[in-house]
């Protein structure tokens, strides 16, 4: 127990030295680092980034529709923006934002100094930041330049036989195959390395049944990344044959099949939603514990119910594709295993209640965020189960009802959890701490915003009005909600400005934070904040899930009871 | 207290608004048929799919009640009070039982609701047809429909006219669906769900609509630019009507003197490449058939209305009424442009 007291004692790292060295050695030293810390921050960085031009470009897009018969974009540059948009959001956004919050917390809450191949961890940063370089350098063709291309049409999942040089030529296409290649090469090689990190590098004392879920679910995440990259991968160069090779994969004109590239896109595409939902679920399981003062309710189901989700996420992709014609068995055997995986998507929302349940609930920023996402991931799963009853997909399917269902549970769902994240980890990252009123008018902004615009998108959808239209006609009953679609989002941009003059505010003038400002239990909350270059002075050694929690009761410690 | 207070009010408006957004959007659906409401089917397929959700519906607002009753009262009982002691809560790892109870009952709903989708399923995808369906091909273009009727041997584009069916004796309409270049979707909400149509597949699905009237739709896969104006019609006519329309589609063009220029100017500029009008030297396939076109309510792909006004600018300048569309401005000067506006309104 020696070793883990002294982890607890505040260790000082000087601050000073960081901002006397000249700015060119502080961004060499960025862009050369290989710390884990530092390129979790930077992946954070990209994926704000990105998250704001994606965000813009919806706003764009809001404009367009929020009345009939609009002109303030042409259909070109609509269909641009919705492509660059999914596209964005997932493998700019996505990934990269989850993958900066393992890459930074993995190696703090397992005991670690670092990812286990940290040269290879930087080399995967630059290689995901070439690629999202590459997809938006496609926007530079639109002002002119030759040979540059224009920014890609074809839409997030690039349907074929739309992506064929007959439908789609020039290079829009191929900036979007290169850039989710590259960046795709960088998602695998940390999902190699968060696998290896999380299975190799714990510290003594931590088996696998005493991560904390952070770490269990980032695992689960990681090995669907290696599993479903490949798919898409390997359909994006056979695209390019198509393209360039004179290959007839996907090439209708010549005999190729359209739905091929629909079961390999999907074949990636679906479990990648949970490669983006089960780190928000990583989230919400360290931080409702916490905030509740409980330890997680069902741990080992917790652990299960995890690992059947991305069991059977492998194994629902069909359901995208109901309405292809496909035989009414195939439509059967999809509906259950999509049916099924609600089973322990349920008890994940039950334990998380179950958590909660009996404890000292503190409504914090980053609670508050947990609390909605709760909500709103219960009402995500439940359009999810309508879905998944393939006659009423037959209606649903591509109507703004799914664009609903699914930002439902990308924005309800897990930007609630990875803003709950940045509220909870903020402190740890940059010692010091933001502040609360702040922190709330972001919250209720956003609930708001967030509510307007996707509660009321269900209901064009089940008024019959298509996804990836840039206009529409007066008359169809779509007008009032359209209206209320689009003011919602500026509800959003209010709370996301709070957000960012917080966030900035306290960066400078928050006041320190100390070690552990949230009473916490899991060892990144033992060093200082922020850590020092070597994570712990001295490697840490648990006996428990709780290891914080131990030491702060030596009369009643967690693992007696384990 | 307030703090909390406030969270359970705007939840419970959040779920009051839900709930009178959704009652809101039937009700006003229901009663116009403009608006092509997935809540007032008027055909089998969107019946039967119809039924289903709402069931699907009750059961999801069953749990959803259940679970946000839970949610709810945890916030109230369990959040920590300004009067707490700062103890810690007791610390509860887990319970098999409770585990159990709901790993079961959600194993048992969704038995329950794979059943009832299951024979819903087959219902539609397995239906069987009497004898005197209607076969139609619909074939989707970019971004447009084509509609054969290989029964009675003619071609019609954009609006598909079925005979009413009479649940009694019922006429349905069985439709193949292929497509000439990329994928498109068939969707009229009020008649069935949708199905795609894929080049190099055959997909096809059934209506069997109820009542006389027009159902509105539209393309409901991405098929490119101009995806948003590929619009649907459904023309539903009685027998009689639906025979006489079939009459009139079936008769050959009358060759009429006045408009002698504006057919020459047809047949020797390009518009003979994509288009056919029966019984011409025009015989292009990539553009609707002409034969019939004023019999038609609707041009460039519904976006815009049948009048001379839109037929003459959709030949003068096809960007303005629909931005990305296939078909060219064919550069023609007043006079020839009114004299093949001329020739196409007196192709009835």
């Amino acid at each position: 127990m020696s070793n883990a007291e002294s982890v607890l004692k505040p260790m000082t790292v000087s601050p000073a030295r960081e901002h006397t060295r000249p700015l060119f050695d502080q961004v060499h030293d960025w862009i050369v680092t290989v710390d884990h810390k530092k390129l979790g921050l930077m992946y954070t960085l990209y994926g704000i980034v990105f998250l704001v031009i994606g965000g813009l470009e919806a706003t764009a897009m809001r404009i367009q529709l929020a009345i009939p018969n609009n002109h303030f974009l042409s259909p070109q540059t609509f269909n641009q923006l919705f492509t660059m948009h999914g596209t964005t959001m997932v493998f700019l956004v996505g990934m990269p934002l989850l993958f900066g919050f393992a890459n930074y917390l993995v190696p703090l809450m397992i005991g670690a100094r670092d990812m286990a191949f940290p040269r290879l961890n930087a080399f995967s940063y630059w290689m995901s930041a070439m690629g999202g370089i590459i997809l938006y350098f496609s926007f530079i063709g639109g002002s002119g330049l030759y040979g540059a291309g224009g920014a890609p049409d074809v839409g997030w999942f690039a349907y074929a036989p739309l992506t064929s040089p007959a439908f789609s030529p020039g290079h829009s296409t191929d900036y979007w195959i290169i850039g989710l290649l590259v960046s795709g090469v960088g998602s695998i090689g940390t999902a190699l390395n968060v696998v290896t990190t999380v299975l190799c590098m714990r510290c003594p004392g931590m088996t696998l049944g005493r991560m904390p879920l952070f770490a269990w679910l980032n695992l689960v995440t990681s090995s669907l990344v290696l599993i479903v990259i490949s798919p898409l991968t390997a359909a994006q160069i056979m695209l390019l044959i198509d393209r360039y090779l004179g290959g007839h994969f996907f090439d209708t004109q010549a005999g190729g099949s359209a739905v091929i590239w629909m079961h390999f896109f999907w074949i990636f595409g679906h479990p990648e939603v949970y490669v983006l939902i089960i780190p928000g679920f990583a989230f919400a399981s360290e931080i409702i514990p916490v905030f509740s003062r409980k330890p997680i309710f069902g741990y080992a189901i917790m652990v299960a119910a995890t690992l059947s989700i991305g069991f059977l996420s492998l194994g629902v992709w069909a359901h995208h594709m109901f309405t292809i014609g496909m035989t009414s068995y195939a439509n059967a055997f999809f509906t259950a295993s999509t049916m099924a995986i609600g089973v322990p998507t349920g008890i994940k929302i039950f334990n998380w209640l179950g958590t909660m349940w009996g404890g000292k609930i503190r409504l914090t920023v980053p609670m508050l965020f947990c609390i909605a996402f709760l909500f709103q991931f219960l009402i995500a799963g439940l359009t999810g189960i309508m879905l998944s009853a393939s006659p009423f997909d037959w209606q649903l399917g591509n109507s703004y009802f799914v664009v609903a269902h699914f930002h439902y549970v990308l924005i309800g769902g897990l930007v609630f959890t990875i803003f709950a994240a940045l509220y909870y980890w903020y402190p740890k990252v940059t010692g010091r701490m933001w502040n609360e009123t702040l922190g709330r008018w972001h919250f209720w902004l956003f609930l708001i915003g967030f509510h307007l615009t996707f509660d009321f998108m269900h209901v064009p959808g089940v008024l019959g009005m298509p996804r990836r239209i840039y206009t529409y006609e007066a008359g169809r009953g779509w007008e009032v909600w359209n209206m209320i679609i689009s003011v919602g989002v500026i509800f959003q941009i209010a709370g996301i400005l709070f957000w960012v003059v917080n966030f900035v505010w306290a960066y400078f003038k928050g006041k320190p934070a100390g070690n552990d400002p949230w009473d916490a239990w899991t060892l990144e909350w033992s060093t200082s904040s922020p850590p020092p270059d070597y994570n712990f002075a001295k490697e840490p050694v648990v006996r428990s899930r709780r290891p914080l929690w131990d030491l702060k009761h030596p009369e009643d410690p967690d693992w007696k009871y384990e | 207290m307030g703090r909390h207070f406030r969270i359970c009010l705007v939840r419970g408006c959040v779920a009051i608004l839900l709930v009178g957004v959704a009652t809101v959007a039937f009700a006003a659906g229901s009663s116009d048929p403009a608006i092509p409401n997935i809540f007032s089917p008027a055909s089998t397929p969107a019946d039967s799919i119809y039924h289903l959700s709402v069931f699907v519906l009750a059961i999801c607002l069953g749990i959803f009640l259940v679970v946000f009753g839970l949610l709810v009262y945890a916030l109230v009982k369990f959040r920590q009070r300004a009067s707490d002691d700062g103890r810690e809560p007791a610390q509860i790892y887990g319970s098999n039982q409770v585990e159990l109870a709901w790993t079961v009952i959600p194993v048992l709903i969704v038995v329950v609701l794979f059943l009832a989708t299951a024979r819903v399923i087959h219902a539609v995808e397995d239906a069987r047809f009497p004898t005197g369906t209607l076969e139609v091909t619909a074939v989707g273009h970019q971004f447009w429909w084509e509609f054969q009727y290989p029964q009675q041997g003619f071609v019609a584009a954009n609006e598909l006219h079925v005979p009413v069916s009479d649940p009694k004796s019922p006429t349905p309409t069985h439709i193949t669906l292929l497509s000439a270049d990329t994928d498109h979707s068939f969707w009229v909400p009020k008649l069935a769900g949708k199905t795609d149509l894929i080049p190099n597949r055959t997909n096809s699905m059934w209506i069997d609509p109820h009542e006389t009237g027009v159902y509105l739709g539209q393309c409901a896969q991405y098929c490119g630019t101009q995806h948003a104006k590929m619009l649907l019609r459904v023309v539903v006519q009685s027998k009689d009507d639906f025979d006489r329309w079939v009459a009139s589609q079936r008769k050959p063009v009358q060759n009429l003197d006045a408009v002698a220029h504006g057919r020459q100017v047809f047949d020797a500029t390009a518009c003979v490449n994509c288009h056919s009008i029966a019984g011409t030297e025009a015989k292009g396939k990539f553009g609707p058939d002409l034969t019939h076109l004023m019999s038609r309510e609707t041009i460039a792909g519904g976006a815009a209305l049948n009048n001379r006004e839109n037929l003459r600018l959709w030949i003068k300048d096809p960007e303005a009424l629909k931005p990305g569309s296939l078909m060219p401005a064919m550069q023609l000067d007043d006079k020839d442009l009114d004299a093949v506006t001329d020739y196409l309104q007196s192709l009835r």
